[in-house]
């Protein structure tokens, strides 16, 4: 009997595709999801020097008519002292947010560059707990707030309420999970709430009009717009269609638009800015900097240099 | 659109014949409405090809409980959607189906026999105290290109053709998927890329060379077959105009592992046939290998709401589950999201993704089918392992006693009878599906035998 009534759940009546259905409850207890609430830890409460978000930056930026620079590392290559490093000179350089790559073993959305750094991090040792604590030290001497960039099965083998929580208590602001399609977010954008992180949603040139509404309306922080059809890395130019693109999302909310993937030199980041872009996310260029440099120190350097560069040929 | 001679197709023997209704309470018989054929003949579609009702719920289904999705970066959103729509609309198309039907016969050579093993049976009856089941095999094996893998490409590619794409992409790990693909491209005049390990390129280098020689550009990827698919995976979003990419295995975003099923489905359609024709009933055990669950599905899928017929799945021990150098996910893996779905998934605590091991290339593979892993939840089907000798052992033994050559993937699948064998009454009805055939596997096979054999 019990097998007859498990057969015919197996026959599922069609749902719509944009529709978020919310988990059996079956799904919560295989994930070990402590439903309980957890209450805010003081270390969240204090104000470390970035006590301001995501979206709060956007609007700060938006009043003094700047454009967001969005610089992306891995976290972990060369090494953690390094990151750590990084992230005070790409704060000092005048970056307004920045993401933080977790390495990942399998990066679908990542190209060449970025797949290399995540190997060699993960070669080295580098795991959750150890940019966690990195994260720990580092933050309260940033400026700017920390968006964390991370494939979606990490977060998974957590559990989604320990991981949002963990994450909160180092003082990281956002979260962008590359994939996590729209439908599947909710359970995701729940949690992230409770715990003060502006979950970040990506929209992308093939993405129907519709759905890319829906889409700006979930997304909290900024709405990243996925400049090209691809993979992560370096591209000789900025397609075109970002700027229709743009104009687009701008005529379907007023949330503030940060354009990544491809974009690797002042150029394009100015294009991109003149095009109507509130942020501008250099990713794959930073990391080849840190990745290929002789030395850690160099790459230092040579970061410090790029970043400047891109800083300056933004308004 | 198809690219066949339709007068030819209609001109076929005694396909008009009337439209059945299944005697179940959720099948219906949906309608195909017109077909533009020549000036003066009424189609009559054959009742085989009929698209019912029931199935057409669970095709585009996105998941099996929580398994499956599409866990994709939002790029590739568009583009699956698209590709369901299309696949749900070439099996409501009778002319593809009349199509596939005649590729299926003429090129890949079904239907593939059902063979009674009797001296195998006669072997486990012996060990048994003259008692035990009656074995039967499916020769996936006979199939062109020498796995059941062709199946499922040859319907994809013609798919790809009917949607205007130029060049198919696809990853493969014994090598199996990637000659069937190349073969079917070859066939269709389409461009074909194919994705491999390297270090599957070394164990399997007969089925690179058959690739190359079928017109396919075989791209070496560092590492095995996983890593083949993510970048399989990250060179078709890089290119979505033009190209498709070809999934083999039941795995993957949604419509991949629903697509794969539903093409290898065929495997138990026949089989439920020819049990019938054999011996007046259905089979009591079905035993299949479990790599990513594209042959077990094909296997398993008909007779899913036969709740008399035992499914049972066998995965790679490897060397042991507890050496951990295996690709047993049922077993031992945890639920996870992987290239692109939600299923079973062999992870570290990390949720970093392992990689497996196993003599069975094929079977080497982290994640397995969500609709298996649905199936496991559910307790409709059961999952066993058994190891790399027992694999090699159980080749040997088909060599031996019925002379035929299995494929190291399906002897994980033989292996698992010595267990099974002693716990089933007598004259029990066992199909094993044989989903390969093992001339690619005779080397390795001779080097891990020791040398007085």
């Amino acid at each position: 009997m019990a097998s007859f009534l498990k057969a015919t759940y197996f026959i599922h009546s069609n749902s719509n595709n944009f529709q978020s259905h919310p988990f059996p409850k079956s799904y919560t207890q295989r994930l070990k999801i402590s439903t309980s609430p957890k209450p805010l830890t003081m270390a969240s409460l204090t104000t470390n020097a970035a006590a301001v978000g995501l979206s709060q930056t956007f609007t700060r930026l938006k009043k003094q008519g700047k454009v967001a620079l969005i610089p992306y590392i891995t976290a972990g290559d060369p090494d953690l002292a390094t990151t750590a490093e990084a992230l005070k000179v790409l704060d000092r350089c005048g970056s307004d947010i920045i993401e933080l790559g977790v390495p990942y073993s399998d990066p679908l959305a990542d190209g060449p560059v970025i797949q290399a750094a995540a190997s060699r991090s993960l070669n080295k040792g580098t795991n959750f707990a150890k940019v966690m604590s990195m994260l720990e030290d580092v933050v309260p001497q940033l400026s700017c707030p920390i968006a964390l960039f991370t494939y979606y099965n990490p977060i998974l083998k957590r559990g989604v309420e320990k991981f949002m929580a963990t994450v909160r208590d180092t003082g990281v602001h956002g979260l962008v999970v590359p994939d996590v399609p729209l439908e599947e977010t909710e359970m995701l954008r729940k949690e992230a709430a409770r715990h003060n992180i502006e979950l970040v949603l990506l929209t992308t040139p093939t993405t129907p009009k519709t759905r890319m509404k829906a889409i700006t309306e979930a997304s909290e922080g900024f709405v990243y717009l996925v400049s090209s059809v691809g993979v992560t890395g370096a591209r000789a130019t900025v397609s075109s269609k970002v700027q229709s693109l743009l104009k687009d999302i701008k005529e379907a909310t007023p949330k503030p638009v940060a354009v990544g993937f491809g974009i690797s030199k002042p150029e394009h980041v100015k294009q991109v800015a003149e095009w109507g872009a509130d942020g501008v996310i250099v990713g794959s260029a930073m990391v080849r900097i840190l990745g290929e440099a002789k030395s850690p120190e160099e790459g230092l350097k040579e970061l410090e240099v790029f970043a400047t560069s891109l800083k300056s040929a933004l308004p | 659109m198809a690219c066949c001679n339709v007068e030819t197709i209609f001109g076929l023997g005694n396909i008009g014949r009337k439209l059945q209704v299944f005697p179940s309470h959720n099948y219906k018989a949906s309608v195909i409405s017109c077909v533009a054929v020549g000036p003066s003949q009424t189609p009559q579609v054959p009742w085989k090809l009929v698209f019912h009702e029931k199935e057409r719920s669970l095709l585009s289904n996105e998941k099996y409980g929580i398994y499956g999705g599409k866990f994709v970066p939002e790029t590739l959103i568009s583009p699956l959607t698209k590709l369901d729509y299309e696949f749900n609309s070439a099996l409501r198309d009778p002319l593809f189906q009349m199509e596939l039907e005649v590729t299926l016969r003429d090129y890949v050579g079904r239907e593939t026999p059902l063979y009674f093993a009797q001296r195998l049976t006669d072997y486990y009856k012996s060990i048994n105290r003259g008692t035990g089941p009656d074995i039967y095999l499916k020769r996936e094996d006979l199939n062109h290109g020498g796995a059941h893998k062709i199946n499922n490409a040859i319907a994809q590619a013609m798919l790809a053709k009917r949607m205007g794409c130029k060049s198919v992409m696809a990853a493969t790990g014994a090598g199996q998927h990637g000659v069937a693909t190349a073969a079917a491209c070859a066939k269709l005049s389409l461009e074909c890329t194919i994705f491999m390990g390297s270090l599957d390129m070394e164990r399997q280098p007969s089925n690179v060379l058959l690739m190359k020689h079928l017109g396919a550009k075989v791209k070496s990827v560092n590492g095995n077959f996983k890593d083949a698919v993510s970048e399989g995976i990250r060179n078709w979003v890089n290119d979505l105009e033009t190209s498709y990419f070809l999934a083999g295995a039941a795995v993957g975003p949604h419509p991949c592992p629903t697509m794969v099923r539903e093409f290898q489905s065929i495997i138990g359609k026949e089989t439920r046939k020819q049990a019938m024709e054999k011996w007046g009933g259905k089979p009591d055990v079905l035993v299949a290998c479990v790599g990513s669950g594209s042959n077990a599905l094909g296997l398993f899928h008909e007779f899913i709401l036969d709740q008399d017929v035992r499914l049972i799945g066998v995965e790679a021990g490897g060397t042991g589950l507890d050496s951990g150098k295996h690709s047993a996910t049922m077993a031992r893996g945890e639920v996870g999201v992987y290239h692109g779905a939600m299923s079973y998934l062999l992870q570290d605590e990390e949720g970093q993704i392992i990689g497996p091991h196993s003599i069975g290339v094929g079977l080497e593979y982290p994640g397995v089918s969500p609709e298996l892993s649905y199936l496991k939840d559910i307790g409709r089907a059961e999952f066993s392992s058994v190891t790399d000798e027992q694999a090699l052992e159980a080749y040997k033994r088909l060599c031996r006693l019925e002379g035929i050559f299995p494929a190291l993937e399906s002897s994980h699948a033989l292996a698992f009878l010595g267990k099974l064998c002693s716990t089933l009454k007598d004259g029990e009805k066992v199909v094993v599906n044989l989903s390969g055939r093992g001339d690619k596997d005779a080397a390795a096979v001779f080097n891990h035998t020791p040398k007085h054999e």
